[in-house]
């Protein structure tokens, strides 16, 4: 940047006088355009990449793009917010079942990335301290961020089958519990599956990252406050959360974003079609609603307050740790 | 200050320059480098794989080239991403020449003027459009317009049943929904169920409810094409189904979690389930599975007694189209005109297992002659098509889908009430008219 800082001053520094002015300006313009032209393909990209889908997107959800239309765009009546009045209309079937998915989805976050935290944490503190052995626990313990998604949630499919499935060939042929086999693909025990297989992908993360974190963190801090008579939930408290403080602000705005959006767990999970109503997460629905019927004005629709919401959402969450970090 | 903003102006403009450069190449079909006509096909999976189908079609596309010297270049794909690449190539202008779907789309694609109308001019290229079995024909497009697609393969459905189990019960094959339940109740033992339903599959169940609906007389759509889903018989229709496993409980509550209809034909090979609901093409599965033709039998799917209809399949089956961005058009009509000769019918008929769908043809899928006069007879006698509509889609999967979550109530324990079934067809209808 410290390149172009010539042409912002030099003419602003030459107002006024007359012939003098002349040669700090050509000095100026020469190569003038070079960093406009090393930041040209990064513009290219970005707006390929990101703008130019998004402004599609919010195109597409004020249009009714629906199969008809699908071979000429531009022949697709233009609604205004007629998209929007129907997927927000909780009193409308495509409404309800938005909000209906959107509580889901909350829930499902709520108690993933809380319960991710918590593992991740209580990982990254059993594991500071260096004991023989620790290097075998923490490769462990990344395992599940280490297989690739597809993998590890098809090996959870195939565990949460009713008659065939791991788990409840454990719990009641193995311990004897008393009852049925429960079903836990589908029903309402779909959305306590959901959750088990989110968290298990998403706790290495937030363990990596504290581990990370927990690195800085002098280890006189530890010894002093031992000598003062701290006991670990203590120094935990004081010590080990105050100075984790960068690292969880943006872990938890990210753990949160993440699982917001998870697409791949119910997909994957559930299979394309057959998805159960207590594990219908917002990413999902939205993709029915586009792929599944074929109307992509809603789809848009429900993608640009989804987008809209998450904006909201970090915006205020920013605010809200910046705010406090001031005070502090 | 200008300078920037000229700049800025200028990248923004290359950006979007780069952006219209690289969505204008549309356009489909190629041509081979020696200068002589290539097209694209995109193939249904048809066979146990989409290997095996390369393996059969492969042979059957080399004597075409041989013949016209215009080559295919084929790909197969799998039925649960077909319908969406077909979307795209509609939406991009780029992808095959010519392409399979299924016939119940037929009325959507149509809707979307996407195909190449076969017109006086197309049919005739294609040796006319009286060749095929008016059924077949029909199926593929709404009645009244001008067909985009026509018939390659047919299918019809009907009542597999394992024959060792039921000679083992001392039990003739039923001829009535009544006799269904009774035997597939004595067949109910322990480890063996009496009928098994791919009841985790939203397109098996939309078959079986427009099936047993039809059966009481029930209609989806009125005649000006409005949907009227919620009426009596519809519910009673679609009762009668998932009281299979609700009521009568004959079918495994584990058969909620099949979401397609080999693990059905799986259970049928094993001998944990006695009777099974599927296409003709089943054969194909039930022979990879283990059994021997002559292993199972088929019956029409029995309708009550006091039926309003004597209906047990509709015309399913798959259909050939050429998109209207190609360039090939010529090449693309001489292709169909080859797929759908007497010859390469009768070719495909054994290693797909499916009806002919040319007027006069014999069925080959099957050395069974009583098998084969089953499904004869259910595809020209006692079939009536799938709402012709645009909407068909969302038919299928709004419905389709509000019957996986019914069986999944019915399978975790929970009652499922016509008050229910109503619910779940209105909320369908609601969403269909919605997308409309």
């Amino acid at each position: 940047m410290s390149a172009i800082a010539p042409a912002h001053t030099s003419p602003e520094s030459a107002t006024g006088s007359g012939a003098p002015r002349r040669p700090p300006r050509r000095r100026g313009r020469a190569g003038w355009w070079l960093p406009y032209l090393l930041l040209l393909p990064a513009v290219v990209f970005e707006l390929l990449v990101h703008i130019f889908p998004m402004v599609t997107g919010i195109w597409i959800s004020f249009i009714k793009l629906t199969q008809q239309y699908l071979r000429n765009w531009s022949e697709a009546p233009f609604l205004g917010f007629g998209n929007y009045r129907v997927v927000v209309d909780v009193n409308g079937v495509v409404g309800k079942g938005l909000l209906n998915s959107f509580l889901i989805t909350c829930a499902f976050t709520l108690l993933v990335v809380a319960i991710s935290w918590v593992a991740g944490m209580a990982a990254a503190v059993a594991l500071q301290r260096r004991f023989p052995g620790r290097g075998i626990f923490r490769t462990l313990f990344l395992i599940p961020y280490a297989i690739p998604i597809y993998a590890g949630i098809i090996a959870w499919k195939f565990m949460l089958q009713k008659d065939t499935g791991a788990l409840n060939h454990l719990l009641f042929d193995t311990l004897h519990l008393p009852g049925e086999k429960p079903f836990w693909l589908i029903g309402g025990n779909a959305f306590w599956s959901l959750v088990i297989v989110a968290i298990w992908r998403l706790w290495p993360f937030a363990f990596l990252m504290l581990m990370a974190g927990l690195q800085s963190v002098p280890e006189d801090l530890y010894e002093a406050s031992a000598v003062d008579g701290a006991k670990p939930f203590r120094q935990w408290r004081s010590i080990t959360l105050p100075m984790l403080r960068p690292v969880n602000v943006v872990l938890v705005l990210v753990m949160f974003l993440w699982t917001f959006n998870d697409f791949n767990t119910p997909f994957v999970l559930f299979g394309k079609t057959a998805q159960p109503p207590a594990g219908d997460l917002i990413s999902f629905h939205i993709y029915n609603a586009s792929f599944l019927t074929f109307n992509f004005g809603y789809g848009s629709a429900m993608s640009v307050l989804l987008l809209i919401f998450l904006l909201i959402v970090t915006i205020a969450y920013l605010l809200f740790v910046n705010r406090r970090s001031k005070r502090a | 200050m200008e300078a920037k903003t000229k700049v800025i102006a200028a990248a923004m403009s290359v950006a979007a320059v780069s952006v219209v450069l690289s969505g204008c190449s549309g356009g489909g079909g190629s041509s081979a480098s020696n200068g002589t006509a290539a097209i694209t096909y995109w193939a249904s999976n048809q066979g146990s794989s989409l290997d095996n189908d390369k393996q059969v079609l492969t042979p059957i596309l080399k004597k075409f080239t041989d013949e016209t010297g215009i080559k295919v270049n084929l790909e197969v794909i799998g039925w649960n991403d077909l319908q969406t690449r077909i979307q795209t190539a509609i939406t991009s202008g780029q992808g095959p020449d010519v392409v399979n779907i299924g016939n119940t789309w037929g009325a959507a694609f149509q809707s979307t003027g996407a195909f190449v109308e076969f017109n006086d001019k197309n049919a005739s290229a294609i040796g006319g459009l009286d060749r095929f079995v008016k059924t077949a024909l029909d199926a593929g497009g709404a009645p009244g317009k001008t067909p985009t697609s026509v018939p390659l393969y047919g299918l019809a459905y009907g009542l597999y049943y394992n024959k060792a189990l039921f000679d083992k019960a001392g039990l003739q094959p039923p001829t009535t929904w009544e006799e269904l339940v009774t035997d597939a109740k004595q067949l109910t033992t322990g480890k063996q169920w009496g009928i098994t339903l791919a009841a985790g599959s939203y397109t098996e169940n939309i078959h079986f409810a427009f099936l047993t609906s039809a059966q009481n007389g029930g209609e989806f759509y009125d005649s000006s094409g409005k949907p009227t889903y919620d009426t009596p018989e519809n519910v009673a229709g679609i009762k009668r189904y998932l009281d299979l496993m609700q009521t009568d409980k004959v079918a495994n509550p584990a058969d909620a979690q099949y979401d397609n209809a080999a693990q059905s034909a799986a259970d049928l090979a094993s001998g944990k389930a006695a009777m099974f609901l599927s296409q003709n093409n089943a054969d194909t599965t039930l022979k990879a599975d283990g059994m021997k033709p002559g292993d199972w039998g088929v019956v029409p799917l029995p309708a009550p007694s006091d039926a309003k209809a004597q209906i047990s399949t509709f015309p399913a089956g798959i259909n050939m189209s050429i998109f209207n961005y190609t360039k090939n058009l010529p090449e693309a009509l001489k292709f169909v005109k080859y797929m759908t000769s007497t010859d390469v019918q009768s070719e495909l008929a054994v290693p797909y297992s499916v009806l002919p769908v040319l007027s006069g043809a014999e069925a080959k899928f099957t050395t069974d002659a009583d098998e084969a006069k089953v499904f004869m007879d259910a595809y020209q006698n006692r079939s009536k098509p799938l709402p012709q509509v645009a909407s068909e889609g969302d038919f299928e999967s709004t419905i389709g889908k509000g019957i996986n979550n019914l069986f999944a109530q019915i399978a975790t324990g929970k009652t499922v009430t016509d008050a229910d079934i109503s619910a779940m067809l209105d909320t369908a209808q609601q969403q269909v008219e919605a997308a409309g």
